[in-house]
């Protein structure tokens, strides 16, 4: 029953977890935006998402109950890869910081249309808990 | 982990450019000291900056000001025989600060500290909205 819980929970929280990764990687961008020779990275949410809910059942062997879990909460971590700049900077810096401000605005917002569709589907499962 | 990580990302840019602008006003003040503490004409300074990770073994990298170095341009020399610093020929030597640099320096650094903010308001709210989650 619990597990079940979990496998309808699963796609939300992976989601939730690899937008919070990536909004990390997205301000580690923003913060190193005057360093000099400092790429820019990030990861492709399509194939970071599609390898977490395939990934699901590929966990390390636990022998004994004693043993943690340790892919259970977080997921496979994504593949970061350089980005490639529209406008090289002389300081070889690749950091587009009006790009990267986008792209974190536009993380943050889909970050929180994930916790939305968590939090309806946290509603939907107490609905059918009380089921009255 | 995920967006704690982003306050500490961002802090540590709110620090690197706060010594920049630190540094920026010593320079601007200084633009016209003929004379430091130690007898010479004062030279102005750069920072730099580099990317460090922020935990052991972490891809994202924070930043850190890795050394505050002076600025190798020659010295402004101003012909003015009255000064009481002129030398033989009548030359005063005074700081190598571009001030025009300087101020573009400034800008760059408000800039880059509101963006940081504006990141570290945005983690906030993402993480208070997700402390509300399933109320």
């Amino acid at each position: 029953m619990l597990d079940r819980i979990d496998r309808y929970l699963a796609p939300n929280v992976n989601a939730l977890n690899l937008r919070a990764q990536r909004s990390e990687v997205l301000s580690a961008n923003l913060a190193n935006s005057d360093t000099p020779n400092y790429k820019a990275r990030d990861f492709d949410f399509r194939a970071a998402m599609t390898g977490a809910l395939n990934k699901g059942d590929l966990r390390m062997a636990r022998t004994s109950p004693e043993h943690l879990d340790p892919k259970a909460a977080t997921g496979a971590t994504p593949r970061l890869q350089y980005r490639m700049p529209a406008q090289p900077s002389i300081d070889g810096n690749t950091v587009e910081s009006d790009a990267e401000i986008g792209r974190f605005s536009d993380n943050a917002i889909r970050y929180q249309a994930a916790l939305s569709f968590t939090s309806q589907s946290i509603r939907a499962l107490q609905t059918a808990l009380q089921g009255q | 982990m995920g967006l704690f990580t982003v306050f500490d990302i961002a802090s540590s840019a709110l620090s690197a450019q706060t010594q920049r602008l630190n540094v920026v006003a010593s320079n601007m003040a200084n633009a016209d000291s003929a004379v430091s503490a130690d007898g010479t004409p004062y030279r102005a300074k750069q920072i730099v900056f580099q990317a460090v990770p922020i935990n052991r073994g972490s891809a994202s990298q924070a930043v850190k000001v890795s050394g505050i170095v002076d600025d190798p341009a020659p010295p402004r020399l101003v012909y003015d025989p009255n000064h009481p610093l002129a030398d033989a020929k009548g030359y005063v030597t005074f700081p190598n600060v571009n001030v025009v640099e300087e101020m573009a320096n400034m800008i760059s650094a408000s800039r880059s500290y509101q963006m940081n903010t504006d990141v570290m308001n945005t983690a906030k709210s993402l993480l208070l909205r997700t402390l509300a989650l399933g109320q």
